[in-house]
């Protein structure tokens, strides 16, 4: 963990490498106690590759997304039932870890929540706890510029994070997450608290950056989707027989043009074209 | 009502009219006599304090002002005129120690473990249930615990050359009598700590007590001090438990010494000072009474007042 | 750092994490654990401690000298009623001065008061609460007893259960209020709102509509209020004057002894609790009254308390 990630260091003529499976997602069906929130969800994740989680709000996809890195487990009634599997190992194993998950597959959230401290601080936390020892100055560097955040707060690094602005904080966020040098960034709606501008910034960084991780991203904006995002993965909801509750499930699958050009799915067509949700 | 009459009356009424009805109210005396019996509710229950203070300040400002380095620093005697509080002082001092030594860490702790790490099982929400009727117990309960366990079992512990009635023994029972105070208060303290805070931590990969230690406590850092401080004003006031542990309410030699060595020998407190002196006959033991009172006021009231700014600036500052 | 063309092959290994943060911790939460314990194991203590002398009492204590004319333990004379009457005395009086006025600070506080006399009427309230009992006690004996109990019966004692009661009272109404004030300002705005919009007043709006909304959470703060009261010692222990023992009374211009004063009577002034026969064991036994009380008392509370949050 001394040796510095590499971000913003990247060959920008680097080919798109997808192939190999990151995860593998086998029949996966979260409770919340006695509630089912999503069922029999099967899936791969390629490395290199965004991956974008679509579909109408209450159907799942932060439950899904919050079980590659087992955020799942802070939550006393979450359940989570089949296989994860990342590059092989099963996440959900009682020897894993769930702390060393986290490390590797980093997690952005909704609204940006940098801790309380300074920038220097927000990004040097997660490898101080991981064990570095000595100057993390090249870290946080890089990281900050990893997320394209450098050149506006290198001069502030001594201030809180909390004094920049949504964008600035969100992008501090994606430093954090970056600077533990994670596989998998895992993004629920990075960017609904933001505006167009921000927004935009966010969407280049994630191209950029995919070259070095694999990332997963829940959004509402389907055009950010669209532009952003190899593959797609549409979520809904259908209401069980037992119970009056509804249920989440993936109901397609496969990349992100046919998703939105021709899906294979009335309900996903009906989705994107803007006829349901 | 006026606002929502139909357009094709709008010509028929004259703007005066409409101007009666919105503001010609019924004149409403049973709202006017109940607002004033409220506001002398609050009056009252202010002036009472008020009056306290004052009837205190009156009564102990011969003492005070005649001879006030004297009486702080002087001990017990059997003359009002020369009485101290220095042995009372000292004590209290101690019971505030004790109370930051023990009921701090363990109440804190055992917040963290019942808001921070417990799932809501029934062990914890057992726990939680039994703090609340802790906190409800009446002091003299807790007195009778310390009677029995600090100073008739473990007295050969708390205080051997005072069979156990020992500044040890009230210090320990007074940590256990405020414990439930600590932990409730630290408890809302935690549960105030923002979600998302906890899940930037976790977020990158750090451990239960890390993201508690590093983001957690430091958020909730301003309320658990308060409930502290107020706990430990609590405890520097009572007089009950100590009653039962054996302070001593008559005469009192030594027991003025700050060398902790002496905790196990017998004490008085504060609180108990005033008691025994209001049980005693005549203006001039009334006088002393009331001086120190206005020290214990001060002491106390200063460590709740303290509290309360602490916890108002904190509550804006956060919004 | 992991190489980039081809996947790491993890194993599980890679993901046990350092052992060192682990220890720690396990540590840490065994620690946490312990301290949370211990509330339970006070509990215990409590009531292990009391059950046993209390037991000794019990089955020792000749029948006939529960039901007499007094409480005088030292002369082996216990009379429960005496106690008890004493304490409910003390009660009601506490709640006639508390009830009234925390409950009118606490309308005035949730309905009424402009945020900033509210603001500056919260934290007086709470100094109230602050101020320790023996300082109520000697108020009680120097001020309510000759200013106001004395003027009320020409009869009265200097030392007297009512100056206590009143003391007692006094100390609850922080109390009340803060209870009461909170079980207020939960009922939602929008019923309120609901109440105006049919062009209620404020006062019919506070009567019918806040008031029968906010019930559970003051019926909760008048329980509460009782048991504090039932527990109180210090007030009664000073003003009410009966040191030694009491009579069987029913006059609240007379001293008279409650259960928690004659606990601390018998501890006091012979620096060790003594006497003949069951005295030690007779504290014990009135302790465990007074704990379940109070305890059945705050546990009735803690249910009213409970459906307030369920209902909004
Ligand atoms: N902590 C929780 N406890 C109980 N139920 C939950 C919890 N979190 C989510 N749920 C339920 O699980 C279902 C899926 O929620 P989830 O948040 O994953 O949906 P989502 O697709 O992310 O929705 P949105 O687009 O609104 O963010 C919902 O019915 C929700 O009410
Ligand atoms: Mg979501």
């Amino acid at each position: 963990m001394t040796d510095a990630p590499m971000v913003g260091s990247m060959p920008t003529s680097a080919p798109s490498r997808g192939g190999a499976t990151v995860f593998d997602v086998h029949d996966v069906s979260v409770h919340y106690g006695d509630f089912r929130a999503v069922r029999d969800v099967s899936m791969q994740v390629k490395q290199h590759q965004i991956t974008a989680f679509i579909g109408p709000s209450g159907c799942g996809k932060s439950t899904m997304l919050r079980c590659f890195n087992r955020m799942n487990d802070l939550i006393d009634t979450a359940r989570v039932e089949g296989d994860i599997s990342y590059h092989g190992v099963d996440l959900y194993d009682p020897a894993v870890n769930p702390v060393e998950v986290r490390r590797r597959i980093g997690m952005v959230f909704q609204k940006p929540n940098p801790f309380p401290k300074s920038i220097y601080d927000n990004v040097a936390y997660g490898p101080k706890v991981a064990g570095a020892k000595g100057n993390l100055d090249d870290v946080v560097e890089q990281a900050l510029q990893g997320a394209a955040l450098w050149d506006e707060v290198k001069d502030r690094l001594k201030e809180s994070g909390m004094s920049l602005s949504g964008g600035q904080q969100q992008r501090l966020c994606i430093a954090r997450a970056i600077a533990t040098d994670p596989e998998v960034l895992l993004m629920d709606e990075p960017c609904s608290a933001l505006d167009p501008i921000a927004t935009g910034r966010i969407e280049d960084l994630m191209v950029e950056i995919k070259e070095r991780y694999t990332i997963i991203i829940v959004t509402h904006n389907m055009q950010q989707a669209a532009r952003v995002s190899d593959r797609t993965a549409f979520f809904t909801t259908e209401v069980s027989e037992e119970s009056d509750r509804r249920t989440g499930l993936l109901v397609e699958f496969s990349d992100t043009d046919k998703i939105f050009t021709n899906p294979a799915d009335e309900r996903t067509e009906n989705y994107v074209t803007g006829r349901f949700g | 009502m006026a606002l929502t009459t139909p357009a094709a009356q709008v010509g028929a009424i004259v703007p005066e009219q409409v101007r009666r009805q919105l503001t010609g109210r019924r004149s409403d005396t049973a709202g006017r006599i109940f607002q004033a019996v409220l506001i002398g509710a609050v009056a009252a229950s202010v002036a009472v304090l008020g009056v306290l203070v004052y009837d205190m300040v009156q009564t102990g400002s011969g003492t005070l002002t005649g001879r006030l380095g004297d009486f702080l620093t002087g001990s017990l005697r059997s003359q009002p005129g020369e009485s101290g509080l220095l042995q009372g002082l000292r004590g209290t001092f101690y019971i505030g120690v004790f109370t930051v030594v023990f009921a701090f860490p363990i109440g804190v702790g055992a917040a963290i473990y019942l808001e921070e790490y417990a799932s809501k099982s029934r062990l914890s929400r057992f726990i939680d249930l039994n703090i609340r009727n802790l906190a409800g117990v009446p002091s003299v309960v807790y007195g009778i615990l310390g009677l029995a366990i600090f100073v008739k079992a473990l007295g050969s512990f708390t205080g051997p050359s005072s069979q156990g009635r020992s500044l040890i023994s009230a210090g320990l029972t007074l940590a256990i009598l405020v414990l439930p105070i600590v932990i409730i208060t630290a408890s809302e303290a935690l549960r105030a700590v923002p979600g998302s805070l906890r899940e930037a931590g976790y977020g990158v990969g750090a451990t239960r007590w890390e993201v508690t230690r590093d983001h957690v406590l430091p958020y909730a850092a301003p309320g658990i001090l308060t409930g502290t401080v107020l706990a430990l004003a609590r405890a520097m006031g009572e007089a009950a438990p100590l009653i039962l542990v054996g302070a001593v309410t008559g005469f009192l030699s030594g027991g003025t010494e700050l060398d902790p060595t002496t905790l196990g020998d017998r004490f008085t407190a504060m609180p108990i000072i005033i008691t025994t002196w209001a049980g005693r006959p005549g203006p001039e033991w009334e006088q002393a009474t009331a001086a120190a009172i206005v020290v214990l006021l001060v002491v106390v009231l200063l460590a709740n007042a303290v509290a309360i700014l602490l916890r108002n600036h904190y509550e804006k500052k956060r919004g | 750092m992991s190489d980039l063309t081809t996947p790491a092959a993890y194993t599980l290994e890679d993901f046990r994490g350092s052992r060192k943060r682990m220890r720690t911790e396990h540590l840490v939460r065994a620690v946490l654990f312990l301290a949370a314990l211990l509330s339970i194991v006070i509990s215990v203590l409590i009531v292990a401690s009391l059950v046993g002398e209390a037991w000794t009492f019990v089955s020792q204590v000749e029948a006939a000298s529960l039901w007499s004319d007094g409480w005088f333990p030292r002369r082996g004379i216990y009379d429960i009623k005496t106690l008890l009457t004493g304490t409910l005395i003390v009660t009601v009086i506490a709640m006639a001065v508390a009830m009234p006025l925390g409950l009118g600070a606490a309308i005035y506080l949730s309905e009424y008061a402009p945020a900033g006399v509210r603001k500056l009427l919260k934290p007086v309230l709470e100094i109230l609460a602050g101020i320790p009992s023996v300082v109520l006690g000697f108020f009680a004996l120097t001020f309510l007893s000759p200013v106001i109990v004395q003027r009320l019966s020409s009869e009265a004692t200097q030392f007297n259960i009512a100056a206590a009661g009143i003391g007692v009272g006094i100390l609850t109404i922080p109390l009340v209020a803060s209870i009461s004030e909170d079980a207020m300002r939960s009922v939602p705005a929008a019923l309120r709102e609901a109440s105006y919009g049919l062009g209620a007043r404020k006062i019919t709006t506070t009567i019918r509509v806040v008031i029968p909304a906010a019930v559970s959470g003051l019926v909760a703060a008048f329980i509460v209020a009782v048991s504090r009261a039932i527990g109180e010692t210090m007030v009664v222990f000073i003003a009410a004057g009966a040191t030694g023992g009491s009579l069987f009374s029913t006059d609240p211009f007379k001293p008279g002894q409650t259960m928690t004063a004659a606990i601390a009577s018998q501890a006091a002034g012979t620096d060790q609790v003594r006497g003949a026969g069951l005295t030690f064991q007779s504290l014990f036994f009135v302790a465990l009254l007074l704990f379940a009380i109070t305890l059945v008392l705050n546990v009735l509370a803690g249910r009213f308390v409970q459906r307030v949050r369920q209902a909004y």
